[in-house]
């Protein structure tokens, strides 16, 4: 999951740099409101917390082992603001001073596994436990599922940042610059890996030290779990996370921002149709991209034969009843990048709605 | 933390490197970083790679070291990653595997060797800067490209406490180990992880309270004073005007 140098080109890693920032900036100020002094203590120990269990073999199901991150664990105890500066920190010392993650890269390994994974560890952990007491089991469903949502997000994002690479930087000859693999390959290759071993183990990691501290000092969950949550440590406890939207609307922005950086001009290079070969207009622009070396009268055999193979729900990134492309490409990556937050939006909002309906229910019939 | 340990030792040698002003290293090194990542030639980024090869002998980093800890992780990785970059990229077929057919592109081979270059060009320049610097000097020189103090703070000790919480990491392991016999099954394997990590975050929320309360009773009122007490010499701007020159040249002839 931490991208090195040399697989992301500088101006996605500029872009991603520029989108975590807003994100780091709102946290300390949050963190500085709430902590004060206290800070520089409460974040840098619990950086040093997350850099050490991202060091822990988790043993899985099956005999084998897995990473974790930590962030879901992090965002459960300390809040999301909180929990994405300590993993911002354990990142920032993990690619200086011990080259896993690039430099450049760090902006971007920041916004995926500090920033989204936070931000969606926190509403699926919330919607999850509702308001279950803070010994229940279903806060420990709910901890190791916000782990699992939250690695997978951020696989998901890192693997869309890969895909966009050979899309839209390409030498003179058409050789990819960075990553070399599409969004086709990098996907799945990326999500096999998590949805099954990472995934796990971010949810044992999870779930298992909630389950922990239910046990020995279930105070360290109280931050986070929402207005009056019964204990039966001290009664009630009061939530002190603070609202989220902030940094909700942030998100949102970048989201809206997103696909500008994918509107570039012409086709991609080698990413012609087989229709293209017989277009006066098409075979200018391909022999224009292409150093000025005249594509073929007919198209590869293999092209014209795969071409009708596969047709995507989404082809050339525009959905079918779209007349404009550019709108159609803007939508897609809209969609693609957004799936995950509206996904987690919707289950948080249908969640609430239940425990809204469910305490109107008790007011009625107490 | 021997790796932390063997960077402050190889800080402490008396190469070139170790003898320059740390702001002109991270300058000139990030600056080296970037060029890697802006070129777009892979005869420009091995000349590069040549560079920090040659700056690593020229600082006394052991080849050995730079080959065991950067080149055989980050580099056997990608190697490993970009493999099949060579078969599927789209181009011009250069030849055949054998038995299997598969096509191997000019284009997969140079998008492949561009990452693999690029990935051992920058972990060397990055793995030259910690080793030739304390960390301590690292977090100094940051502080002078004007990132915020609160952070240089917070990193300076986070890395301080995590090598404490390792070696207490460590101790819970060999504690729980020596009162073990036998094997233990999948679940309580399991099950001792994570209570080691519920103590320890436990632990180390205990202590950043006990940090807090001696950061008070040493006078903190939440505002932090660094001493910066760099002397730019003849030799650091030298070098400085050389790093930017080979990183303007390389980003010029890669463009």
């Amino acid at each position: 999951m931490h991208i090195p140098d040399g697989y992301l080109s500088p101006s996605t890693c500029a872009v991603l740099y520029a989108g975590a920032s807003p994100f780091w900036f709102v946290a300390l100020r949050r963190l500085r409101q709430r902590l004060q002094t206290r800070l520089v203590p409460r974040v840098s120990l619990f950086a040093a917390f997350s850099f050490v269990v991202m060091m822990f073999n988790i043993p899985l199901p099956g005999g084998t082992t897995g990473h974790a991150v930590g962030v879901a664990l992090a965002t459960i105890v300390l809040g999301p603001s909180a929990s994405i500066l300590a993993i911002s920190t354990a990142l920032v010392i993990q690619a200086f001073f011990f080259g896993d993650g690039g430099i450049t890269a760090l902006g971007a390994n920041c916004f995926n596994m500090a920033i989204v994974g936070s931000l969606v560890a926190f509403p699926v952990y919330r919607a999850v436990a509702g308001r279950a007491p803070l010994e229940s089991a279903r806060r420990v469903v709910a901890a190791g599922l916000a782990g699992y949502a939250a690695i997978n997000a951020s696989a998901l994002l890192t693997a869309l940042e890969f895909g966009i690479q050979p899309l839209l930087f390409r030498d003179a000859s058409g050789a990819p610059l960075y990553c070399p693999y599409p969004i086709s390959i990098a996907v799945p290759a990326m999500m096999l890996g998590h949805l099954t071993i990472a995934g796990i183990a971010e949810l044992v990691l999870t779930g298992g030290v909630v389950a922990f501290l239910q046990r020995t000092d279930v105070t360290l969950l109280a931050a986070t779990a929402g207005r009056r949550v019964p204990s039966s440590a001290d009664g009630a406890v009061v939530g002190a996370a603070g609202s989220l939207r902030p940094l909700w609307i942030l998100l949102g922005i970048l989201l809206v921002l997103t696909p500008v950086g994918l509107l570039a001009g012409g086709v991609a290079w080698g990413e012609w149709r087989a229709s293209a070969y017989a277009d006066p207009a098409a075979r200018q622009a391909i022999s224009t991209a292409s150093l000025d070396h005249a594509p073929p009268s007919v198209p590869p055999g293999g092209l014209g034969r795969l071409a009708s193979v596969w047709t995507a729900p989404l082809p050339d990134y525009a959905p079918p009843f779209l007349r404009s492309p550019a709108v159609g490409y803007v939508l897609s990556a809209m969609f693609g990048a957004g799936l995950v937050v509206l996904a987690v939006t919707g289950l948080t909002a249908l969640l609430r709605l239940r425990q809204r309906s469910g305490s109107a229910n008790d007011t009625v019939n107490p | 933390m021997e790796r932390a340990v063997s960077a402050e030792a190889g800080a402490a040698g008396g190469g070139w490197m170790q003898r320059l002003d740390p702001r002109v290293k991270l300058a000139g090194i990030l600056s080296l970083i970037a060029a890697v990542a802006v070129s777009h030639r892979a005869d420009v980024i091995a000349a590069l790679l040549a560079v920090g090869v040659a700056l690593a002998i020229a600082s006394r980093v052991p080849l050995s070291t730079l080959i065991s800890s950067v080149w055989l992780a980050a580099v056997g990785f990608s190697c490993a990653l970009a493999v099949p970059a060579i078969f599927l990229t789209p181009g011009r077929a250069v030849a055949t595997l054998p038995l299997l057919g598969w096509p191997i592109t000019a284009q997969g081979l140079t998008s492949a060797s561009y990452l693999v270059l690029r990935v051992a060009a920058a972990a060397t320049f990055g793995f030259l800067l910690v080793f030739t610097t304390r960390w301590s000097h690292v977090l100094k020189a940051l502080r002078a490209f004007k990132l915020p103090v609160v952070f240089v703070v917070v990193l300076a000790m986070t890395y301080r406490y995590i090598l404490l919480l390792l070696e207490a990491a460590h101790d819970m392991f060999l504690a729980r180990r020596s009162r073990t016999v036998g094997r233990l099954a999948g679940v309580e394997r399991r099950r001792l992880v994570t209570q080691s990590v519920g103590v320890l975050l436990a632990k180390s929320l205990h202590l950043s309270s006990e940090v807090f309360l001696a950061m008070q009773a040493r006078g903190f009122r939440g505002e932090v004073y660094l001493l910066d007490d760099f002397a730019m010499a003849r030799a650091d701007w030298l070098a400085l005007a050389s790093f930017a020159a080979v990183s303007a040249a390389a980003v010029w002839a890669g463009r």
